[in-house]
């Protein structure tokens, strides 16, 4: 089960793993970029908000909030 | 002074220097410290995105505090903005003469990301990095000398809420001449730098981006005009706009020379960008020996609680009903202090002028008017005294965080729900609160429902109607107030989906934020943002609530007749129902009461008839106003209003006996007023935050239109089953 990418959204909670590659409109994609959420970038699930939605994630030393819609395009695989 | 001449006030020979950076960075209070709080509050022209300058301490030199933005591309109002005012392209303002870039120490890299892009531009410039203290309880060392070698511009360690490092900073701004950041020190493919040549080349000779920050317009431009995104492509077309058409035909040249070898150059530039940011990160950020991951953080531990899904939710409700009594009741006392000084001064001023227009002009218009302005300053001022705090703390994206699965449901952000709460309060604090939800769609939709949630306004029409319904009976009264509030709060919802849908479709806006690090409120400066927005209330909003006031007055006193000496009119917020037949002689000859009659064949099929008319026009001003203008028109003849009321409302009749008041048309009325945007200082607000009228005229269509329909529905079947009754 190593190496498997899998989309940011089905981390668990407290699991971390390192972006592969991040689609997704435009517009998505280039704000996840420029916060930060670049390819090789590792990153963890912090915790998903008590109604489910959103998620909370550790990337590059600072907390980052994002739907699971917008999870979806960001695929990481388990370092 | 219109906003957009705020620029004038500074002399000629006074350089400006720009201060940027991310949001919670710590900007803000490294301004403040910078010009000891005091500074001027505006807006940029024709956006809400708030404009702030001040005089650093002793100099001439102005600071401009831009938006806090994590970019410069041009996809928000707020980074376009920043960029456009760093280029000089705001209309009447000239480009600073420098920069001073914020960054947060303990959140070096992506702070990193916004200083390099405005290094980029190749402006003088010293960096300030703030929050070391916060970086260093987290183990984490920047070496500022390091840093400062690699980017070519000073570097000073600070900490702006101590204090710490702020004498230095000013020193080197005072000096900042000449101190050029180094050129962008990555590079991207040959032909991809071979374009971006180019296009600096042309920008620099067009002479419509100076030299020096050419080279990183280009890149800016040629990414913005590739993105794929329409707002950023827009702002890079209107940039060509500027040009000659020769030199536009070079600029998309290399466009189209980088369209052919990259996919997506706006991906492959900002990943190139942060390749270079983390191993300059690696090489100036010391980490203590432990590992900074593993060291727990206050703000982890709170988290722990704040977002729990126990723990977190319980204290969310307890502050949100918190927030709603401050609003609701704490600001009853300042606003009763308000009325009876309004009273006070009308019973003073009143003698001292002879009876007739020019009293009744002095009070019932002037006073009023200013009243009807005041009365809402202790709530705005509350309001905005806690979103300060909730923002300044960090809890502000805690409760979006927890709320928007919800409000997404509605097609609205987690943000919006602050502003909604507010709103049943007075929609007026809600709509200004509204400026937290950075998307323009989702605040649009958060704006234009607000005044569906039942206000404090509607609590006396609520009271007064259903008191004429139900006489005593406790049961169907709180059952039906309920009803009122659920039935708002219902169709709002619903409302926001149809916007969302139709009027402000689009792409699914974004819910990408930042959790920002908790940290202690501090008081001046949360006071001074709370002086800032309520006073823009009173200023901008306040005039023009203050013209409907005096318009709405002259509507029911003129024309003059003999009878109304020393009468007052209707309009008058508060008044106790004077017992003159003479006074609701005189109010049926107004004006407003010849409009309330050429309106009653349109509002017959709800069941009112012209003195209903009147009163509902009366209270365009301010929906409590329909109760005391009913009264007036009643000819109400007893001291105590409620009962006196309630007593004229069940005697009234229409002019062939039939009894005016029947069920059907009670809750005919309640519900028109449950929908109507029955409030000129509403609209009033909404033009101010909308910078257009055509907002808050919209607004008043689609609720008065709602209203209408749902009244009609509601009186027609009503009172087929009761015709006779009553």
């Amino acid at each position: 089960m190593k190496r498997t990418p899998l989309p940011l959204k089905d981390l668990q909670p407290g699991q971390s793993g390192k972006i592969t590659r991040v689609s997704g409109t435009p517009e998505i994609k280039h704000r996840l970029l420029e916060m930060g959420l670049t390819q090789g970038t590792p990153v963890r699930l912090v915790r998903v908000a008590p109604l489910g939605d959103p998620l909370e994630l550790h990337v590059r030393g600072y907390r980052l909030s994002l739907r699971k819609s917008e999870a979806a395009s960001v695929t990481v695989e388990e370092p | 002074m219109p906003p957009s001449d705020l620029g004038e006030a500074v002399p000629p020979d006074g350089r400006r220097i720009a201060v940027a950076g991310n949001p919670n960075s710590g900007k803000t209070a490294i301004f403040n410290a910078l010009t000891g709080l005091r500074h001027k509050v505006g807006n940029y022209p024709g956006v809400t995105v708030e404009k702030r300058e001040g005089r650093l301490h002793d100099t001439d030199i102005t600071l401009v505090d831009l938006p806090g933005t994590y970019a410069l591309s041009a996809r928000s109002p707020d980074e376009e903005i920043a960029r456009d005012v760093l280029l000089g392209r705001i209309p009447g303002g000239r480009h600073p003469e420098g920069l001073l870039i914020v960054v947060d120490a303990a959140n070096l890299e992506r702070n990193l990301y916004l200083a390099s892009q405005l290094l980029d531009f190749g402006m003088p410039a010293v960096v300030a990095c703030n929050m070391v203290d916060v970086a260093a309880e987290r183990g984490l060392q920047v070496d500022c000398r390091k840093l400062s070698s690699v980017l070519g511009v000073p570097v000073i360690p600070t900490v702006a809420t101590t204090g710490q490092g702020v004498a230095q900073l000013r020193r080197v701004l005072l000096d900042l001449n000449g101190r050029r950041p180094r050129p962008r020190a990555w590079r991207l493919s040959e032909d991809f730098e071979a374009a971006v040549e180019r296009a600096a080349r042309v920008m620099a000779e067009s002479g419509a981006t100076p030299a020096y920050a050419a080279p990183g317009g280009a890149l800016l431009w040629i990414t913005d005009y590739l993105s794929g995104e329409p707002r950023a492509r827009r702002s890079a077309e209107r940039y060509l706009a500027r040009l000659s058409e020769e030199h536009a035909a070079v600029l998309r040249e290399s466009a189209a020379a980088v369209a052919a070898i990259q996919h997506d150059p706006a991906a492959a530039v900002i990943e190139a960008r942060y390749a270079w940011i983390s191993s300059v990160a690696r090489d100036v950020v010391r980490a203590a020996a432990d590992d900074p991951a593993a060291r727990e953080s206050w703000t982890d531990r709170l988290d722990r609680v704040l977002t729990h899904r126990v723990f977190g939710m319980g204290i969310f409700a307890t502050l949100m009903l918190l927030l709603f009594l401050a609003i609701f009741s704490g600001a009853e006392p300042l606003m009763g202090l308000i009325e009876s000084g309004q009273e006070a001064i009308t019973e003073w001023v009143g003698p001292m002028i002879p009876s007739g227009a020019w009293r009744s002009l002095v009070t019932d218009g002037v006073i009023t008017g200013v009243g009807a302005v005041l009365v809402f300053f202790p709530q705005i001022c509350i309001l905005f005294l806690c979103l300060a705090i909730l923002e300044d703390s960090g809890y502000m994206a805690r409760a979006a965080f927890l709320m928007d699965r919800v409000m997404s449901r509605f097609g609205l952000h987690g943000r919006s729900f602050i502003p909604l709460l507010s709103s049943y309060a007075c929609a007026i604090p809600g709509i200004m609160a509204t400026r937290t939800i950075e998307n323009r769609r989702d605040r649009y939709a958060t704006i234009l429902i607000a005044p569906l949630m039942s206000c404090s306004a509607r609590l006396p029409v609520y009271l007064t109607v259903i008191g004429a319904l139900f006489g005593d009976r406790l049961g169907p009264k709180v059952a039906v107030m309920f009803g009122l509030y659920a039935l708002g709060t219902g169709v709002a919802l619903l409302a926001a989906v149809v916007f969302k849908k139709t009027l402000l479709a689009g792409p699914t806006p974004t819910f990408i934020m930042e959790l920002p690090a908790y940290h202690l409120p501090r008081p001046w400066p949360i006071l001074r943002v709370m002086w800032d927005r309520s006073k823009s209330f009173l200023t901008k909003a306040g005039t023009i609530i203050f013209t409907a006031s005096i318009v709405i007055w002259a509507l029911s006193y003129f024309p003059e007749s003999a009878t109304q000496a020393a009468v007052p009119t209707a309009g008058g917020g508060d008044q106790s129902f004077a017992p003159h037949a003479a006074e609701a002689d005189h109010l049926h000859d107004s004006y407003l009461a010849r409009m309330g009659k050429a309106i009653e064949p349109a509002l017959k099929p709800l069941g009112y008839d012209w003195r209903i008319s009147t009163a509902l026009l009366s209270s365009l001003i301010a929906r409590e106003v329909f109760v005391s203008t009913l009264g007036i028109a009643l000819a109400v003849a007893e001291d105590d209003a409620g009962e006196g009321l309630r007593a004229g409302l069940a005697a009234a009749t229409w002019p062939d006996g039939r009894p005016l008041i029947t069920p059907a048309v009670a809750v005919s009325l309640l519900v028109f007023y449950v929908f109507a945007c029955q409030c000129v200082s509403t609209l009033a607000v909404v033009r101010r935050e909308t910078q257009s009228w055509r907002w808050p005229l919209f607004m008043f269509a689609y609720m008065t239109t709602l209203a209408y329909l749902s009244a009609l529905a509601v009186y027609q079947i009503g009172s087929s089953g009761w015709i006779g009754g009553g």
